[in-house]
């Protein structure tokens, strides 16, 4: 018998980091087989980076004015020698410096409200799941209720009264996320929670916080995170879309959603092109999570590969 | 069957009440909500005016009661631009909405079925690939820039459609004039076409994927293959045995669906300058017109409850699974 009770117990809990390795190098070849996921992922590490390094590559200040050259076609001279490549808007601003600073913020909220969202929500389902009774009843009615209340409107009521602002946008689109979170965690808790490997945890003494946080979260990170790179692309539409509002963030921050909000104003007059690029930029980015996490989910979850 | 619905409006009642207390606090978490209400000028004297009008010198849960008293009698207040009840403008510009809701839902359901079909039917041919690929930009465009890029080319490039305006269907129906009401119907429709498909394009592609995939599962199955072999013509088996079953999610969708509706109505209608409740919100936003916004979001989260409520209604009626 070389097995000792404790190897019984490892070998009970499912892998974790020892497979880590080949784990990333089969998703490596499942991704270049699908193609079109890895162009998906090269265009988010681009705008991830813009994001990060944006203002460095801008050609121009995004905020600075120039009543001179307002309204300039795309390719037209700019100031000092420089180009209006993607053209300037109604106060002669550089189209497209505002359009990479925008990236910044569009991304910052995406992310941060998920952060937010799927904390709140992560932390109700595994207690809404592993306690049961009047816990989960309290919890998931709350669920229940958010969910009948159009979100939109919901983001609409809190950031009239908060304000605009970049801290009120996060927490507003992420407490809108928190029940998708919490569902799908409360379901894959209660599941787990009558599995050999968590009685074993529990057999040898670990505490309700060590059992949930260490023996039980770090088997329900896959589904998480295949809801997390669809919401990721939801969340940046819904800022969007704030933003055009008017509830986003204050006008001088550049958003890919105010800057379409700016061009309604000259829609009229045909200057497409301040309509068409945080447009295409919001598309590409969106379109780019949601392939992204269609693959994520075919390669977590095979099963669900036909059902499209 | 009675229990069941008796139970589902017991819990649209709760609801309602959760949405009225949301609706409540979200007013109080700014601090005094009494700033809301007046201008930036206003003297000490002037806001402690306010505040006594308004009530909000009182205990917080006497707020909350008279609040959901005056609610009852569809009170919300004057409006701080109108100057008229806030309630009646917002029920002003409900037709213009519904109108704008409903031939959305006929865009998003009414193509999602044939498309999700024959993406199935066709699995793995480049039509399938092609609808699914359409499918994956329709959840990628947002729905005012799609407005907007329409209003670009259609409206104003090739001059088709136009870029604004309404004419009213429902309002003269409601008020008994057949013959203007249906007078009006082709224009009214005409008007509605691209800010209808603008709100109804991301829940078209959502819901033709949805199609698609429980049509493949159900297609699968051995009641199908047993109505094949029955020698059964393949209109029929697909119509009347494989899709009586795979658009089951699709209504359950659909009751989901409203709430992604009203938020798409609220957005597009400013950029259509469509005179409905969405823009109605926009600009009592921008005016800081509280109590418009809070009668806009009250109504039309109570009309998405409802609608909730007879989808699933409808449900439990064609699913004989739902135990009744």
């Amino acid at each position: 018998m070389t097995d000792s009770a404790g190897d019984g117990l490892t070998r009970l809990a499912p892998r974790r980091d020892s497979d880590l390795a080949r784990g990333m190098k089969r998703a490596w070849r499942s991704l270049v087989a699908a193609r079109w996921p890895v162009l998906a992922l090269a265009i988010l590490i681009a705008v991830v980076v813009v994001a990060i390094f944006g203002p460095a590559m801008s050609p121009l200040d995004p905020n600075r004015q120039n009543i001179m050259l307002r309204l300039a076609e795309p390719g037209a001279a700019g100031p000092r020698g420089a180009t209006f490549w993607l053209g300037s808007d109604a106060l002669g601003r550089d189209v497209l410096s505002r359009l990479l600073y925008g990236a910044r913020i569009s991304l910052l909220v995406g992310f941060a409200a998920i952060a937010v969202g799927g904390t709140i929500g992560i932390v109700a389902g595994l207690v809404s799941g592993y306690f049961g009774g009047w816990t989960d009843d309290v919890i998931m009615r709350l669920g229940d209720i958010q969910l009948a209340f159009p979100f939109i409107l919901l983001a609409i009521m809190f950031l009239i009264v908060l304000g605009p602002g970049v801290m009120n946008l996060i927490l507003v689109l992420g407490i809108g996320q928190w029940v998708t979170y919490a569902r799908i965690t409360r379901a894959q808790t209660l599941s787990l929670r009558e599995k050999e490997f968590v009685e074993a945890a529990r057999a040898l003494g670990d505490g309700t916080a060590a059992i949930i946080f260490r023996t039980i979260l770090p088997n329900i990170v896959a589904p998480l995170t295949v809801i997390a790179s669809f919401n990721v692309a939801s969340v940046i539409l819904a800022e969007a879309a704030l933003s055009f509002l008017g509830l986003g963030v204050p006008p001088s921050v550049p958003t890919w959603g105010s800057m379409l909000a700016e061009s309604r104003d000259t829609l009229i007059a045909n200057k497409w092109w301040l309509a068409t690029f945080p447009g295409l930029a919001i598309v590409v980015t969106v379109l780019s999570f949601n392939i992204l996490g269609d693959w994520l989910r075919d390669f977590l979850d095979p099963r669900l590969k036909e059902r499209g | 069957m009675w229990t069941y619905i008796a139970r589902r409006l017991l819990q649209s009642v709760v609801v309602i009440i959760g949405v009225t207390f949301i609706s409540f606090i979200a007013l109080q978490i700014g601090g005094d909500p009494t700033y809301l209400f007046v201008s930036e000028r206003a003297t000490e004297e002037e806001i402690e005016m306010v505040r006594r009008a308004l009530g909000f010198d009182r205990p917080l849960h006497v707020q909350y009661l008279s609040f959901l008293g005056n609610l009852l009698q569809g009170d919300f207040g004057m409006s701080l631009s109108y100057r008229q009840p806030a309630i009646d403008i917002v029920l002003g510009a409900l037709p213009a909405t519904i109108e704008l809701t409903l031939l959305s839902i006929l865009v998003s359901v009414g193509l999602a079925v044939p498309f999700g079909v024959f993406a199935a039917l066709y699995r793995g041919t480049a039509l399938d690939g092609g609808i699914m690929t359409v499918a994956m930009f329709g959840q990628s465009v947002p729905n005012f820039w799609q407005g907007i890029m329409m209003i670009l080319f259609l409206g104003l490039y090739l001059k088709w459609f136009p870029i604004s305006g309404h004419v009213p269907f429902l309002l003269p129906l409601l008020q008994g004039d057949l013959a203007a009401a249906f007078g009006n119907l082709p224009m009214a429709l005409y008007y509605l076409a691209m800010p209808a498909v603008a709100v109804g394009t991301y829940s078209l592609a959502r819901n033709a994927r949805l199609v698609r995939s429980s049509m493949l599962e159900v297609l699968g199955q051995d009641y199908v293959r047993t109505a094949r072999s029955k020698g059964l013509t393949e209109y029929t088996v697909i119509v009347h045995h494989a899709l009586r079953n795979a658009w089951l999610p699709v209504v359950t969708m659909i009751g989901l669906e409203f709430g992604f509706l009203i938020g798409g109505v609220v957005v597009i209608e400013t950029v259509f300058s469509y005179p409905g409740i969405g823009r109605l919100v926009f600009n009592a936003i921008n005016q800081r017109d509280i109590p418009v916004v809070q009668a806009a979001v009250v109504l039309l989260s109570m009309v998405f409850i409802c609608l909730n409520l007879i989808v699933d209604l409808i449900y439990a009626r064609i699913d004989p699974r739902v135990k009744l």
